[in-house]
């Protein structure tokens, strides 16, 4: 009974379970450090738990419906309301549930580790706070059948994350990065509320397959398009609107800057969730798809070649996770390109869209357990600078390795999980335009450059006089960083298992639409 | 004839809020007046989203002294209340932000609030 | 082994186990040609790593600090960095102008087409 109850309304626990953990934060912190860390652990592990397990239900047995505030959670369409879905309804298919996955996985890595990280900081309730409420905006984003509702989760990962950013003052700079990441998000929301009034003004309806079902492509709809497609590739900072990215990546505190790249992720999946599945055919898709494509090329050169000269190792590594946002963009984009092209889509569009979000799932892990590798030689080193850096490979043997299967994996090295991502996307985007998968190949070698120049600077050469006391980090810092190691190893060594079970169902929900529609209005 | 205007007008209002909130926020180099831009479109996009409530022929859900004819939905108005909230949350959180960055900074000049660059 | 499948790309695959494999026949010889180096050598006697005949500089001053490197790459791209660079101005005002900017690009491009 306590499962199928559990089993039943896990869409509304995993919003319920972070957001409950954030708003006892401050009351349990007041009972001391210990009690305060086990509500940490507890409420990352009931997170990530609820999301694993809600995922592994849609990947079991299809889309998962959770209508708020109905007797009924799984019914979209009361019969009162006259075919139109009132409430506020969760609608979680094969892509949510992807970025689901991705979001818990991160999310437990990141806190364990902070667990450590965090321990000589003041202030630690609002962190967590702050940390959980983001968790629950991610969450809520991704899984959410409303636009309304979307836009909700949006402002709340955004607050949230403009907070941490902002968290540890240091002297202004990062207050200034707040700053920054807020007046884009809060301009960016506004556009997007914006196109939600347009929506509704015409159509009245909020629910994502209801107006995908209505819509008219009126001049109205294209400017609402515009509205909604523009800033949410600003959030996940594609160039020439990725300025924000450096910035606040480079002073959040390491574990917040690796949820940050899942927020990022969460704001790419909201672009594809409106260009696939809200306008769709009514889109021309060449135009569109070119749009992503140029987007993702000239994020992933320009992303590169401004992460080579970084001096800062969190500048440079926020610099390529641009870079890397690219390669996602491009992938879907040559998918979005042909789209309406049956036989070109069936050849390599499919596997191109299938690289691109396999990429996203690859980036989040070795991107965060990156930064996180980061922010372990800044907790014992005391600064990111490269120039000042060395030798640290002596004493922090474990962090060397975690950093080596990082930097392996973004360069696309074989056999971690980098390389089976960027093998796709070569491999289809060249039958596109073999000049693309080029440029994507060029890229990847300039990353691979990038970090054997952080790790030279990092880790190799003689012990340093004023890195004498430098020691391994705390054991829940390694445990943090294993966590996400271990994953990228092994989507590495076993690539295809993922791929079939976890990114083709995601592609087949991008790509069907009609399906997306039917499971809220019931094939209309 | 004044009536369609008078219906379009609120419309027209939003707009030049907007377009005025954009100057502000680009021509400006105090951050808390760039801070009131932002402000005023917020303002602008939740006038937007009331004047799309508008049905004709349909009275407000107010329950006393209902007069006969079918209710409006008041979705809109609920997002708007949604949406003043969540305003509030980022002009407040920005506002603390531009005061601290004056006491780190020694200027509120956003053309020097420029340390994160390159 | 169903774990370790073949990943398919449509017009390629891979095979991770294989890769495993050359890698180990590739560390195979590697240990094979570090087994025919010289036994006598001992750590700390007599020799100093070479290092060009230069006197071996005191510890920790032979590393190359980060900028040093690809000093040559950033030369001959000076150009396009003397462009991209610049355009990274750090001001608030300009990261908004850019997303008005793509915004209003985007309009005419889906309006036009």
């Amino acid at each position: 009974m306590m499962d199928t109850f559990v089993m039943r309304h896990l869409p509304a626990l995993l919003i319920a379970v972070p957001l409950f953990a954030a708003f006892l934060m401050p009351i349990v912190g007041g009972a001391g450090r210990v009690v305060r860390n086990a509500w940490v652990v507890l409420g990352a592990l009931a997170t990530s738990a609820v999301g694993l397990a809600l995922a592994w239900k849609v990947l079991a047995t299809g889309t998962v419906l959770y209508v708020f505030g109905a007797a009924a959670p799984h019914v979209p369409l009361p019969m009162d309301s006259g075919g139109i879905p009132i409430r506020i309804v969760f609608q979680i298919d094969a892509l949510s549930a992807l970025m689901v996955v991705i979001a818990s996985l991160s999310s437990l890595g990141i806190t364990i580790y902070s667990l450590a990280a965090e321990s000589r900081q003041s202030g630690l309730e609002t962190f967590y706070a702050m940390l959980f409420l983001l968790i629950a905006g991610v969450l809520g984003m991704v899984s959410t059948g409303d636009l309304f509702n979307f836009f909700v989760f949006l402002e709340i990962s955004s607050l949230a994350g403009a907070a941490l950013v902002a968290y540890r003052v240091d002297n202004g700079v990062a207050v200034e990065a707040g700053l920054k990441y807020a007046l884009l998000s809060t301009l960016g929301a506004l556009a997007v509320l914006t196109a939600i009034g347009i929506l509704i003004g015409q159509y009245n309806a909020l629910n994502l397959a209801t107006l995908a079902s209505r819509l008219q492509f009126t001049t109205l709809d294209k400017l609402a398009l515009v509205l909604l497609a523009v800033p949410l590739a600003m959030k996940c900072g594609a160039v020439p609107m990725h300025f924000w990215t450096p910035d606040s990546y480079t002073t959040a505190p390491s574990s917040v800057t690796a949820f940050l790249v899942v927020s990022s992720q969460a704001s790419l999946y909201g672009l594809f969730r409106i260009l696939f599945t809200l306008y769709g055919p009514l889109l021309s898709w060449a135009t569109f798809g070119w749009f992503l494509i140029v987007l993702g090329v000239l994020s992933m050169f320009v992303g590169v070649t401004m992460a080579i000269p970084q001096k800062d190792v969190k500048r440079l590594m926020a610099y390529h996770a641009v870079s890397q946002t690219g390669y996602m963009l491009l992938g879907v984009g040559v998918g979005l390109a042909v789209l309406g092209n049956p036989d070109a889509l069936a050849k390599y569009g499919r596997t191109a869209m299938a690289g691109g979000l396999f990429h996203i799932i690859n980036h989040a892990m070795y991107k965060g357990l990156l930064f996180l590798t980061a922010g372990a030689v800044f907790y014992r080193a005391g600064t990111r600078n490269l120039n000042k850096l060395g030798g640290l490979g002596h004493d922090m043997p474990w962090t060397m390795v975690c950093f080596m299967i990082g930097a392996l994996a973004i360069a696309g090295v074989p056999p971690f999980n980098g390389f089976a991502s960027k093998l796709l996307i070569y491999e289809s985007v060249f039958r596109f335009s073999p000049f693309l998968s080029i440029i994507a190949m060029i890229v990847s070698i300039l990353t691979l450059a990038s970090f054997v120049k952080v790790f030279h600077s990092m880790f190799l050469g003689p012990r340093r006089a004023e890195f004498a006391a430098v020691r391994e980090v705390p054991a829940p810092m390694l445990a943090g960083m294993a966590l996400l190691a271990v994953f990228v190893v092994a989507a590495g060594l076993a690539p295809q298992p993922f791929v079939d079970r976890l990114i083709q169902p995601a592609v087949e929900a991008l790509v069907d639409r009609a399906g997306y529609i039917a499971a809220i209005l019931g094939g209309i | 004839m004044t009536s369609r205007l008078l219906l379009a007008l609120p419309y027209f209002t939003v707009v030049v809020l907007i377009v005025l909130g954009l100057a502000v926020m680009l021509s400006k180099r105090n951050v808390v007046k760039i801070l009131m831009g932002l402000s005023l479109m917020e303002s602008a996009v939740n006038l937007f989203l009331v004047a799309t409530g508008y049905r004709h022929d349909s009275v407000a859900p107010i329950f006393t002294n209902v007069p006969a004819g079918p209710m409006a939905l008041p979705t809109v108005q609920a997002l708007t209340l949604t949406s003043i909230v969540i305003g509030v949350a980022t002009s407040a959180m920005m506002l603390s932000f531009a005061m601290v960055i004056y006491k780190k900074y020694g200027t509120t000049d956003i053309q020097k609030i420029k340390k994160l660059k390159g | 082994m169903d774990l370790f499948q073949t990943l398919q790309t449509g017009s390629g695959a891979w095979n991770p186990l294989l890769w495993l494999v050359a890698l180990g026949v590739a560390l195979g010889v590697a240990l094979a040609i570090r087994s025919r180096g010289r036994k006598d050598f001992r750590e700390g006697v007599g020799r100093k790593p070479f290092i060009s005949g230069n006197e071996e500089p005191e510890n920790g001053g032979g590393h190359v600090p980060a900028s040093n490197l690809y000093w040559g790459f950033l030369e001959s791209l000076k150009s396009y960095y003397a462009r991209i660079v610049p355009l990274h101005t750090g001001i608030p005002t300009d990261y908004v102008a850019w997303l008005l900017g793509v915004m209003a690009l985007m309009l005419v491009v889906v309006l036009v087409f």
